[in-house]
C-alpha cells in the first residue's frame, strides 16, 4: 500500500457544511489573516525542554489540527495559546505567541484577559458541579458580561447543539449528562464569553463515534464565528475536520518539535517531510 | 474453534492453591480491621457506660442552673457553661476565618518554595505542641504583655492559637482534595484566582473544611490545661457577660470537683461530663447540618 492511497481522503468523507471551501484558497499563499502566530516557542518543565522551535500560524475562521505521537508536546503548545501553562509552577515558556499582533507572553498581558478571548475545551469533559444553566452563565458572569443571562444561556446551548436535549432541565447538575452531552456543555460554556478562538484538547477522546461526529459538525458550524485549534490523536478526525494540520514529533532528548504545518489535504496526500509520511501511514507512533 | 469439541476446562476459576492463599490473606486483613473497629467501639462504650452509670443519678436541672457551691447538692455548672460557650464561640469566630484564610493562601496562592515548605513544617509541628504550652504563650502574650487580664478574650485567643494549626492543616487537605480539573476549567473561562477559589474550590471543599473545624473545636472544648494556665478562674461568682469578664469553663469546673474528697462531687463531675458530651453532640449536629446544606449546593 502506498503512502498516498492509505490516508483517508478528506474530500470523500467530508461531513462539512456546503458553505465550507476547502483546499484551493489555502493553497494560495495563505492570504487569510492569521489570528495567532506562534514564533519560535519553547516550553520547559523544570530542566526538561519539552518542546522547542515551534513556529506556525493559525488562520482565522479555520480549524487547525495538532497531531503527533504521544508526549510530543501538542497539549503543551495548545495550553500556551491561552496561558494555561502559567498554572503549572514548573513550566517556563519562551518565544512569542502573537494574538492579533499582541504578544500574549508579554509580561504586561493579563492571562485572565487572554483566557476570556481564547477559550478552552478539555480532553475529559469537566463541567462545573453546578446546574446546566450555571455552567454556561458563570463564565459570562465573572467576566462582567451584562447580557440577559437566560437568552445568553439559550443561545450558547443552541450553538453547542445541546439545547433540544436539555432545555427542560436547565437546573439539573451538568454532571448528570452523558459524556458527549457534557462535552457539548463545555463547548457552550466556552462560547458564553463570546471568544475569538477556542482551543480543544482531544475533545472527542472520551466519546462514542456518534457524539464525535456531532462535535465535528458543531466545530464546522462554529468556525463561522470563531477560530478553532484542536489536538487530536485521531487522524481521520484531523483529515475530516481541519483546514490546516500541524504535525509534531519527538526529536533528540525527547524534545517535541514541529515537523510540518500544511493545509490538511496537502499534509495527508502529499506530505513534505518523510517523518510526516511515516506517521500518517502508520509506520511510526 | 472447531464445532463439536467441548471447550477445555478453564483453570483457576475454582480454588487453586494460589487463590486459596491470597483469599486467606484477604480474610486475615478483614479480621484485623474488624478487631480494630471493635476495640475502639468497646473502649468508647465502656467509657460512656462508666460515666453514665456513675453520673446519671446526679444529673438534674440544678446542675445546669446552679452556680458553683461548696455543698454538692447546691453546686452546678451554670457559670461554667456560660464560660465555655463564650470561649468556644469567640474561638470559632477568631480561629475559623483565620485558619481557612491561611490555608487558602498556602494552598492556592503561595509559591511552592523553600520558605513556604518551612512554614508548612512549622505549622505541622505546632499542631503537635502540648496544649499547656499554648496556655503559657497565652499567659505571656495576651494576659500579661497585652494586659488583657484573666478574661474571656485572653482565653479565647489562647484557644484560637491552639486550634489554628489543626484548622489550617485540615483545610489544606480539604482544598487539596478538590480536583485540579475543576480549577482548570474555571480558569479556562477567564476567571481570576479569587473567582476560581471563591466560586468553585471553596464550595467544593467546604464540607470537608467544616469536618476539620469540628474536630479542632471539639478538642478545644475539652481542653483544661491551657485555660488553667492562661487565666481561667477556679471559682467564679458572676456570670461572664462580655469578653472582658473573668470566667471558668466546664472542664475546669469538673477538674475542681474531681479534686474534692467528697464522693458526691465525683458523681457530680461524672454528670458534668455527660453535660459536656451533650454540648459537644449539639455543636457537632449543628455543624453537620451546615455541612449537609453546603454539600447540597454543589451538584456533583
Ligand atoms: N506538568 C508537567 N510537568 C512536567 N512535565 C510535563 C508536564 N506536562 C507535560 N509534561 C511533559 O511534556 C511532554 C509533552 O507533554 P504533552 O502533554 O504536551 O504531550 P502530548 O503531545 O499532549 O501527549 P498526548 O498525546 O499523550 O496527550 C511530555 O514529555 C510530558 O511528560
Ligand atoms: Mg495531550
Amino acid at each position: 500500500m502506498t503512502a498516498l492511497s492509505n490516508p483517508p481522503n478528506p474530500v470523500a468523507i467530508d461531513t462539512r457544511p456546503a458553505n465550507h471551501v476547502s483546499g484551493a484558497a489555502e493553497h494560495a499563499d495563505r492570504v487569510e489573516p492569521a489570528v495567532i502566530q506562534v514564533r519560535d516557542l519553547s516550553v520547559y518543565y523544570g530542566q526538561f525542554h519539552a518542546v522547542g522551535g515551534v513556529t506556525f500560524d493559525v488562520p482565522q475562521n479555520k480549524i487547525t489540527a495538532l497531531i503527533g505521537p504521544s508526549g510530543c508536546g501538542k497539549s503543551t503548545v495548545l495550553r500556551c495559546i491561552n496561558r494555561m501553562n502559567d498554572l503549572v509552577p514548573t513550566a517556563r515558556v519562551v518565544g512569542e505567541i502573537n494574538y492579533h499582533g499582541v504578544n500574549i507572553n508579554d509580561p504586561r498581558v493579563d492571562p485572565v484577559g487572554v483566557r476570556r478571548r481564547i477559550g478552552m475545551v478539555f480532553q475529559k469533559p469537566n463541567p462545573f458541579p453546578k446546574s446546566i444553566y450555571d455552567n454556561v452563565a458563570w463564565g459570562a458572569k465573572v467576566n462582567g458580561i451584562r447580557a440577559n443571562m437566560d437568552d445568553l444561556v439559550e443561545q450558547c446551548l443552541r450553538r453547542a447543539a445541546l439545547w433540544d436535549e436539555v432545555h427542560d432541565k436547565l437546573q439539573q447538575s451538568g454532571l448528570a449528562l452523558s459524556g458527549g452531552q457534557q462535552q457539548r456543555l463545555c463547548i457552550a460554556r466556552a462560547l458564553a464569553n463570546n471568544p475569538d478562538v477556542i482551543l480543544m484538547d482531544e475533545p472527542c477522546s472520551a466519546l462514542d463515534p456518534i457524539s464525535t461526529l456531532r462535535i465535528e459538525d458543531l466545530m464546522r458550524e462554529l468556525i463561522q464565528d470563531v477560530t478553532i485549534v484542536i489536538v487530536t490523536h485521531n487522524m481521520q478526525q484531523a483529515a475530516r475536520v481541519s483546514d490546516q494540520t500541524v504535525f509534531f514529533s519527538l526529536g533528540e532528548n525527547r524534545m517535541g518539535q514541529l515537523i510540518e504545518a500544511s493545509p490538511t489535504r496537502e499534509l495527508f496526500t502529499n506530505p513534505r517531510d518523510s517523518r510526516t509520511e511515516d506517521y500518517i501511514t502508520g509506520r511510526f507512533g | 474453534m472447531t464445532a463439536g469439541v467441548p471447550p477445555a476446562p478453564v483453570e483457576g476459576l475454582t480454588s487453586t492453591p494460589n487463590l486459596k492463599r491470597r483469599q486467606s490473606i484477604a480474610a486475615i486483613g478483614r479480621w484485623i480491621f474488624i478487631l480494630a473497629t471493635a476495640f475502639a467501639i468497646v473502649a468508647l462504650g465502656a467509657l460512656a457506660w462508666y460515666i453514665i452509670s456513675r453520673g446519671w443519678g446526679a444529673l438534674s436541672w440544678g446542675l445546669l442552673t446552679n452556680p458553683p457551691s461548696r455543698r454538692p447538692e447546691r453546686a452546678g455548672l451554670n457559670l461554667a457553661i456560660y464560660g465555655t460557650l463564650w470561649i468556644i464561640s469567640l474561638t470559632v469566630l477568631i480561629a475559623f476565618p483565620m485558619g481557612v484564610a491561611a490555608a487558602i493562601y498556602l494552598e492556592e496562592y503561595a509559591p511552592k518554595n523553600r520558605w513556604t515548605r518551612m512554614l508548612q513544617i512549622n505549622i505541622s509541628n505546632l499542631a503537635g505542641v502540648p496544649s499547656v504550652v499554648y496556655g503559657l504563650l497565652g499567659l505571656g502574650i495576651f494576659v500579661e504583655w497585652l494586659s488583657l487580664g484573666r478574661v474571656v478574650l485572653a482565653g479565647a485567643l489562647t484557644m484560637a492559637l491552639l486550634s489554628l494549626p489543626v484548622i489550617i492543616i485540615s483545610t489544606q487537605e480539604a482544598l487539596k482534595a478538590v480536583p485540579w480539573s475543576l480549577r482548570e476549567s474555571a480558569y479556562g473561562v477567564g476567571a481570576t484566582r479569587w473567582q476560581v477559589t471563591a466560586s468553585h474550590v471553596l464550595p467544593a471543599a467546604f464540607p470537608a473544611i467544616l469536618t476539620g473545624a469540628i474536630l479542632a473545636v471539639s478538642r478545644a472544648i475539652g481542653e483544661t490545661a491551657p485555660l488553667l494556665v492562661a487565666g481561667a478562674a477556679g471559682f467564679v461568682t458572676r456570670r461572664p457577660d462580655s469578653f472582658d469578664d473573668s470566667y471558668t469553663t466546664i472542664p475546669i469546673q469538673l477538674y475542681n470537683w474531681m479534686a474534692r474528697p467528697q464522693k458526691e462531687f465525683l458523681d457530680l463531675a461524672a454528670a458534668g461530663i455527660i453535660v459536656l458530651m451533650g454540648l459537644l453532640v449539639l455543636m457537632n449536629s449543628f455543624a453537620i447540618i451546615l455541612r449537609q446544606h453546603y454539600s447540597k449546593k454543589t451538584r456533583w
